[in-house]
């Protein structure tokens, strides 16, 4: 046992034990504790394999840039891939296992694939495909076994059983992090008065400080601040939430995890809840993250970031190893290397700088260090883990100057210098600039004024500078938000010990190499997409020298790293090879979001039957009563069809639709769009719009119209009834209700401003009714009161009124089906009463329901044009609708029209299909001649497709190139997808009744 | 997302409403017939970096349509009125 828990000291609650397993064994944990130090607190150091090369990997970091610490979590629907050990909270019943690796993270025959590694180095899937291999046949034979061992967890495949909220949120000041610097700017902006939300993703306040000793002056000062943040009524304290993205107008999105460290949340609460939240400014006090060195074998489970040992140390107790080399290039570390030898370890520590300052020097001296200066870690050694460490003197360029020194050790604490966290700043389009004294980042320039960084998240310094830098922050943002009062001094930073400031004196080393500048073993740049320093050598051999082609051929800083660890060793590797200083190199774009973040969170409750309204008519209930199958039109839910004993959905419209022809039929066509046209300029509107004319219309009548779009192509159809002098009622096809709305309001207040017209949307206001067939007149003429429907009162095109059990309805005489018809319009709530009223009355009329496939039926039979017509490809000519245009005035889209493109005599054009044999045509098909090769897109394709029971045989509507001129021709009609020929004859498309005597009886 | 102050319901979030395309371009008037105005109104845009009218429909809100003044950069926004306003 190397790796242990200390007998005391930490912030775990040692009386809390929790039952957590790994890989099936059971772990020892407690309340407090992370995944990763309950890992390591159980010697557990080989945790994963890693992406490409399967080598074994152990936990480097404490925090969310970890790159290899990746387990699979939970089971069943709850199942979670990819989960960070590091930001796991360890609960009772806590569940991990191991990831991208077979059968075992000890044992993984996959780590074979480290013999390919001169095959599968950068960009190899871009060559290895090509030239022998050429086509795509091979590539996706091999892109299964490429797939199946690279990548890293596996998705669930259950319904995920928990519940997401979605939350809007506003403040004044937005404080992102809840270190000393965050901490602090809340503070300053809370007492001067403004609305304050600070988000921490840790479970605790306090950042960096809570990995220094319990009992210490930090937490004097941690406890007085957090006490002081609490009592204030303006400040809301968000824990175990990440702000992940930053957005325009200054929206943030904020991903909370309400109840991810539990089993199973408490029931009627959700799991996580996701906030888009709008902050007047936003303090980013994100703090920075440690750097790795680059050296040979860096990636060996045992090699550690050195913040990160001495968060497991101080924070959870837990001793990573007993005979640790640290190894660093700046002042960060020796705290790390102090409490450490406070804690019994034997500790060798390698500083790159030759001179280091006599406060750093005596203070380890006598804590017991063996302090080596100007030397670095050449390689790893060990396999599973660490088993030692080869020390070598090094020149400023990081060469070794002498054969190097192998130091036995269980440990291998790492300090590259620090990187300031500014994704959030970065997603911004801010570009932050290299900062070469302080070897990092930094975010300069004010090009987003609203958003200040502060603390370590731009390298302040120390934590006193860090303190006093988030407070001026704080104050900074709040007065600008607005607020007025002042927020008196920072609070006294606690005592500082030295080395607390990584910013100074900090020497680069980007890589550690033999006397012949190559490492002494693979070096990894990026742990995570197992990038080593001869994959950059690779890509910029190959010419992939631009930092944005470097990222994609090498995937060094994707997936979740997004930079956090590998972004500036990648770099500088870069620039020394461009022989350019790192800032001409420059940095690729962060993107969001920050940390992976959970679908679910982002979908929030709308899932399922959720995800959108859906629209059911008034009459709704009395459809689901009588044996409505339901089908989807747009959002609303309309009747399919009635079903009759057991028959099927081809078997009910050819009944329900000769049913209709022969006696009569009633439909709820309430969905149908209805648009108020109101004002003095009403008619003019109308004649603009519709493509006919409108100014002889009388009070009484109504007009069928279409309406094109201003390019010229057909956009929709209905009717419109004259209500009144300055009242029309327009009718839209359903799934067109919203988008003709949309355009006359466009039209009206951006070019018509002279009209003096209203349109209101009343699709909700009004049931609407159609009743169909040849005893229709019959029927009305028994169940309305005051109404008279006789040929002579009631011509097609004309509305009446009248009362049905006591409701004012108006009737409508048109027709859909081409039978006698009317549509019966009523205030929506009055619908189901109606609805009633008729079919109590129609029983001696024979009176059925009909549903959407049935009256479809009908109007193909008809040949009216519908959704599958009116796709926006068509022209008034293209569906034979040319006559309706008028020639004596100008409408919307009469000039573009014109275009030689849309009067191509060649175009497809609406003809009707007469389908030989038993089989109908599917919509979509397309058409050939009888013996022309089958070549390319055919001549047209078939839109709508139904049995005609009229006609007792397959039909089908179709636009076909030169239509008209081919009536009687015989076509092939090839379904593609289900390998189906069929022959059919050319038609009118208007099969049934083309003089129109039964709708004008 | 962009937060587009409505001169009727205030500052509201981007997503109550829609996108018009470019408000500079004028509708000819409807006695026009040479082709070539209405190619221009229908289908021909520049494409400008920084300032840039724009037409947004408060669909979600009070339905008017809306003239933006935003800055195809930074998207920050410098105006935002009536469009039956501007075009009177």
């Amino acid at each position: 046992m190397t790796a242990s828990r200390l007998a005391t000291g930490g912030r775990i609650d040692r009386s809390k034990p929790l039952s957590v397993t790994f890989d099936g064994r059971p772990i020892d944990a407690f309340a407090g504790d992370t995944l990763a130090s309950a890992l390591l607190a159980n010697d557990e150091m080989l945790v994963g394999r890693s992406f490409k090369y399967h080598r074994p990997r152990g936990v480097l970091s404490a925090g969310v840039e970890e790159p290899n610490a990746l387990v699979h979590l939970r089971t069943g629907g709850r199942h979670e891939p990819n989960a960070r050990a590091t930001m796991v909270e360890a609960f009772d019943g806590l569940v991990a296992n191991a990831q991208n690796a077979w059968p075992s993270v000890g044992l993984d025959v996959r780590a074979a694939n480290q013999l390919l590694a001169p095959f599968i180095g950068a960009g190899f899937y871009y060559k290895t495909f090509i030239g022998p291999f050429r086509g795509t046949r091979f590539w996706m034979f091999c892109e299964r076994f490429i797939r199946r061992a690279a990548g890293m967890g596996s998705p669930g495949t259950l319904e995920d059983p928990d519940r997401y909220e979605t939350v809007n949120l506003f403040c004044d000041v937005l404080v992102v992090g809840g270190g000393p610097a965050g901490l602090s700017a809340a503070l300053a902006a809370g007492r001067a008065g403004a609305e304050v939300v600070l988000v921490e993703q840790d479970a605790q306040l306090g950042g960096a400080l809570l990995s220094a000793p319990v009992g210490g002056a930090s937490d004097a000062w941690l406890a007085s601040v957090r006490s002081e943040l609490a009592a204030c009524p303006n400040v809301r304290l968000m824990t175990r939430a990440t702000v992940f993205g930053a957005y325009d107008h200054d929206a943030y999105g904020v991903v909370e995890r309400v109840w991810d460290h539990v089993a199973v949340a408490p029931d009627g609460q959700p799991r996580q809840r996701f906030a888009v939240l709008r902050a007047k400014r936003a303090v980013l006090a994100t703090g920075a993250i440690e750097r790795p060195l680059v050296f040979g074998a860096n990636d060996r489970p045992g090699i550690m970031l050195a913040g990160a040992v001495r968060s497991y140390l101080n924070r959870f107790a837990v001793l990573p190893g007993r005979r640790v080399v640290v190894a660093t290039n700046n002042d960060g570390v020796y705290a790390t290397a102090r409490d450490l030898a406070a804690a019994g370890a034997d500790v060798t520590l390698v500083d790159a700088r030759p001179a280091i300052p006599v406060a750093l020097t005596s203070q380890a001296r006598t804590a017991g260090v063996d302090l080596r200066p100007g030397c670095a870690v050449l390689s790893a050694k060990g396999r599973g883990r660490v088993s030692g460490a080869v020390l070598a003197p090094i020149s400023k360029d990081g060469r070794a100057t002498a054969s190097g020194e192998t130091v036995a050790c269980d440990l291998i604490a790492v300090s590259g210098g620090w990187s300031p966290t500014l994704h959030l700043w970065s997603q911004r389009q801010q570009k932050p600039v290299f900062d070469a004294e302080k070897a990092c980042f930094v975010p300069t320039g004010d090009a987003v004024p609203t958003m200040i960084c502060a603390g370590d998240a731009r390298a302040a310094g120390g934590l006193a500078a860090s303190i006093a830098d988030g407070f001026a922050a704080g104050e900074k943002a709040a007065a600008a938000s607005g607020a007025t009062k002042s927020p008196g001094r920072a609070p006294k930073a606690p005592e500082a010990l030295p080395g607390d400031d990584w910013t100074r004196a900090i020497a680069p080393l980007w890589l550690v190499t033999k006397a012949d500048g190559t490492p002494a073993a693979k070096a990894f740049v990026d742990l995570q997409n197992d990038v080593t320093t001869a994959d950059i050598d690779l890509a910029h051999r190959e010419g992939y020298r631009a930092v944005e082609h470097l990222k994609r051929y090498t995937t060094t800083g994707m997936a979740t790293d997004q930079g956090k660890l590998s972004n500036v060793n990648a770099l500088a590797r870069m620039a020394e090879l461009r022989d350019a200083p790192i800032s001409d190199v420059g940095t690729t774009t962060f993107r969001p979001p920050y940390t992976p973040i959970a679908v679910g969170a982002l979908a929030g409750p709308e899932t399922g039957r959720h995800f959108r309204a859906t629209r059911l008519t008034t009459i709704h209930a009395w459809h689901r009563a009588h044996g409505a199958i339901m089908t989807e039109a747009g959002a609303w839910l309309r009747p399919w069809y009635y079903q009759e004993a057991d028959e099927d959905v081809r078997a009910a419209y050819i009944r329900e639709a000769a049913h209709v022809r022969r006696h009569v039929g009633i439909v709820d066509v309430s969905t149908l769009g209805k648009i108020a046209v109101q004002g003095p300029d009403a008619a003019e509107f109308l004649n603009r719009i519709y493509v006919n004319g409108w100014k002889t219309l009388p009070v009484g009548r109504l007009r069928y119209g279409v309406m094109l779009r201003e390019d010229g192509f057909v956009f929709d159809d209905g009717a419109t009834a004259r209500l009144g002098e300055h009242d029309y009622f327009m009718s839209t096809t359903t799934a067109n209700a919203a988008p003709v709305l949309a355009f006359a309001e466009r039209l009206l207040q951006t070019a018509w401003t002279d009209l003096e017209v209203h349109v209101t949307s009343v699709t909700d206001q009004w049931a609407a009714i159609a009743v169909a067939g040849p005893k229709a007149r019959d029927l009305l003429t028994d169940v309305v009161g005051d109404a008279d429907f006789s040929r002579a009162a009631l011509p097609n095109n004309h509305f009446t009124h009248g009362q049905i059990d006591g409701v004012a309805v108006r009737v409508h005489r048109m027709s859909y089906s081409g039978e006698l018809a009317y549509e019966i319009y009523v205030p929506a709530l009055f619908g189901p009463a109606v609805w009633e009223a008729l079919v109590a009355a129609g029983d001696p009329f024979g009176l059925k329901p009909y549903g959407t496939e049935a009256m479809g039926a009908l109007r193909v039979e008809k040949g009216h044009v519908a959704g599958p017509e009116l796709d926006g490809r068509t022209t008034l000519k293209d569906l034979g609708l040319e006559g309706f245009a008028s020639t004596k005035k100008p409408f919307v889209g009469s000039v573009l029209r014109n275009r030689p493109v849309l009067t191509d005599a060649d175009r497809p054009t609406l003809v009707g299909l007469e389908i030989e044999g038993e089989v109908g045509a599917l919509p979509g098909s397309l058409l050939f001649a009888a013996d022309g090769p089958t070549e390319g897109h055919g001549e047209g394709w078939v839109s709508s497709t139904t049995y005609s029971p009229a006609l007792g045989k397959n039909i089908a509507m179709a636009l076909l190139k030169n239509g008209p001129c081919r009536i009687g021709e015989t076509v092939r009609v090839i379904d593609f997808v289900g390998d189906r020929t069929l022959r059919a004859t050319v038609v009118s498309h208007h099969f049934f009744d083309a003089e129109g005597v039964r709708q004008n009886a | 997302m962009l937060r587009i102050p409505c001169p009727v319901c205030g500052l509201r979030d981007e997503t109550e409403f829609s996108y018009g395309g470019d408000a500079s371009v004028r509708r000819p008037p409807m006695e026009e017939s040479d082709p070539r105005a209405w190619m221009d109104y229908v289908f021909y845009r520049d494409n400008p970096r920084g300032a840039h009218l724009e037409y947004w429909h408060h669909v979600l809100g009070c339905r008017q349509w809306l003239v933006v003044e935003r800055d195809t950069v930074s998207h920050a926004i410098s105006d935002c009125r009536l469009a039956r306003e501007v075009s009177r």
